[in-house]
């Protein structure tokens, strides 16, 4: 972000001068049930460029989850401000779609119930939402469980679901707080592939901030890594990967950077 | 073993036990105050051979399907209010558990004070005594939905009404239905009770029947009319609800 750009809130998109996301001083403090005050996170400040992905890391505890909340407007920070598009957060919006580490999914409602409900949510006519959710079901591979309960899904389709779910409504913004954290090793391989490609092919569309306690995945997966310390969490230090993707544990580049991130965690999570 | 015995037997046995510690009791001691199994059989065949028990019944059913439906209105707005506003909750929820442990009969005289000795006095009982526990469990239902739902609805877009119509209504419904299960029992006894103590009017339904017979072996078999709709509605309306509500939502315990 240069600081000569004359910033304008009617910047064409793709333009330079207004960051999609600026988050500002933003401390947010919480009261255990005990009445003991805890602070989460302390005097973050960043920005995420339009199309770019972005990972936050750190040790359990860091605040990384409650950052993505109040991005999200689930929360209100205790100090400090998020623009999105230049305008304050003022509570939340299908225009930050939100993946959980919890797929999230309604449980009354079928696959393509889900889909078609966000669909209806974002206003997205009725003539449209069947086929945008025909489509993304079947990039996720998962058209042949359109018609289950996400109960009968394994935890790693359920998680496609709710991928499919927040694509579908074509969210300029896609926030995951840990979204693939619970899931076994294949499963998780297999979504940050379609996550990668989905990085990929939206290129300037979507903007991506998650969450993630595992390097790998942040590396794999983010144009620019922000490492947070153990709480109260503030940044320690950035990592911009300019690898090509898509992504590979084998690449060098990428190792090199985990081992680097994971040199810098361990002192925190020692302290955390 | 076939699907229905495996289902059915258990509880046919129970039955069955039951019968015979009655025919064996019914035998031990005077017959008049307990009448024997197959003097009730035959007590139960007269009351339906002359008309009066199905047409008690068919009353009866009647007074529940509009009693229930009245406090299922009444309790679930009374609910969604307690739900929506916490000064309400606060100072009226108390109430509301208060009503609901007021036993059915204590409605009955206010009743009849009330209304007098009419039709509206019997449906005002049965109201009476199953509305909190709808509205109750209409609280219930919402409170305990689960907060991921809800950040999840949020974060799709829903607010406001939409938030509740299309996440919250439908994430209260497990706990509604148990609810429901309880409060549609309490309509039915309430019924009961006042039916046997308000004097009949026009027609009468089964607690009339109770009342106006004179033969323990009648009144043992209006009883048993009673348990077996009791457990009929249970199982095959309320029960069923219950079981479509939970099996799509992956809430049942694999039989």
């Amino acid at each position: 972000m240069s600081a000569t750009t004359v910033e304008t809130r009617d910047t064409p998109a793709g333009g330079p001068a207004t960051p999609t996301i600026s988050v500002r001083d933003l401390s947010m403090t919480r009261v255990r049930p005990s009445g003991e005050a805890v602070v989460a996170f302390e005097h973050l400040t960043f920005e995420v460029e339009r199309g770019e992905f972005v990972c936050l890391i750190g040790p359990s505890g860091c605040g990384k989850s409650s950052t993505l909340s109040v991005i999200a407007g689930l929360e209100p920070p205790t100090s400090g401000e998020v623009l999105v598009e230049g305008e304050p957060v003022a509570g939340a919006g299908p225009d930050r779609a939100m993946l959980f580490q919890e797929p999230a999914l309604f449980p009354w409602l079928s696959v393509r119930g889900n889909l078609e409900l966000a669909l209806k949510l974002a206003g997205v006519p009725a003539s449209e939402s069947a086929s945008r959710a025909a489509t993304w079901l079947e990039r996720m591979h998962i058209e042949s469980y359109a018609e289950r309960q996400p109960h009968e899904l394994s935890a790693g389709m359920r998680q496609r679901a709710a991928l499919a779910r927040a694509l579908a409504c074509d969210p300029p913004i896609l926030l995951g707080d840990e979204p693939f954290g619970a899931l076994d090793a294949l499963a998780r391989e297999r979504l940050q592939d379609l996550v990668q490609g989905v990085r990929v092919e939206r290129a300037e569309r979507t903007t991506f901030v998650f969450a993630t306690h595992n390097v790998r995945e942040a590396v794999l997966l983010a144009d620019r890594v922000l490492v947070m310390s153990a709480a109260p969490g503030t940044l320690i230090e950035e990592f911009r990967i300019d690898a090509a993707r898509p992504r590979t544990l084998e690449d060098v580049l990428v190792t090199r950077v985990i081992s680097e991130i994971h040199d810098l965690l361990i002192p925190q999570v020692e302290e955390a | 073993m076939p699907r229905w015995l495996r289902e059915l037997g258990p509880p046919l046995l129970g039955v069955v036990v039951l019968i015979l510690v009655w025919a064996l009791a019914a035998a031990l001691t005077d017959t008049t105050a307990i009448p024997s199994p197959a003097e009730t059989w035959s007590a139960l065949r007269a009351g339906i051979a002359d008309g009066s028990i199905p047409e008690a019944t068919w009353k009866s059913l009647l007074r529940l399907a509009f009693s229930f439906a009245a406090a299922l209105v009444i309790g679930t707005a009374l609910g969604l209010l307690l739900a929506a506003f916490e000064l309400v909750r606060r100072s009226v929820r108390p109430l509301v558990v208060a009503l609901q442990i007021i036993p059915f009969v204590a409605w009955v005289p206010l009743a009849v004070i009330w209304f007098g000795v009419t039709e509206r006095a019997v449906v005002f009982v049965a109201i009476a005594g199953s509305f909190p526990s709808v509205a109750l469990a209409t609280l219930q239902g919402i409170r305990q939905v689960p907060p991921l739902y809800i950040r999840a609805g949020k974060t799709l877009g829903a607010t406001g009404w939409t938030l509740q119509r299309d996440i919250v209504f439908p994430a209260a419904m497990p706990a509604y239905m148990t609810g429901i299960q309880q409060a549609w029992g309490f309509a039915w006894k309430a019924l009961m009770a006042g039916e046997l103590i308000v004097p009949a009017v026009g027609a009468s339904g089964l607690g009339h029947l109770l009342d106006s017979s004179q033969d323990v072996a009648e009144i043992l078999a209006v009883v048993g009319v009673i348990a077996v709709i009791g457990v009929a509605v249970d199982y095959l309306i309320v029960g069923t609800i219950d079981r479509r509500v939970r099996a799509k939502r992956g809430l049942l315990e694999p039989a």
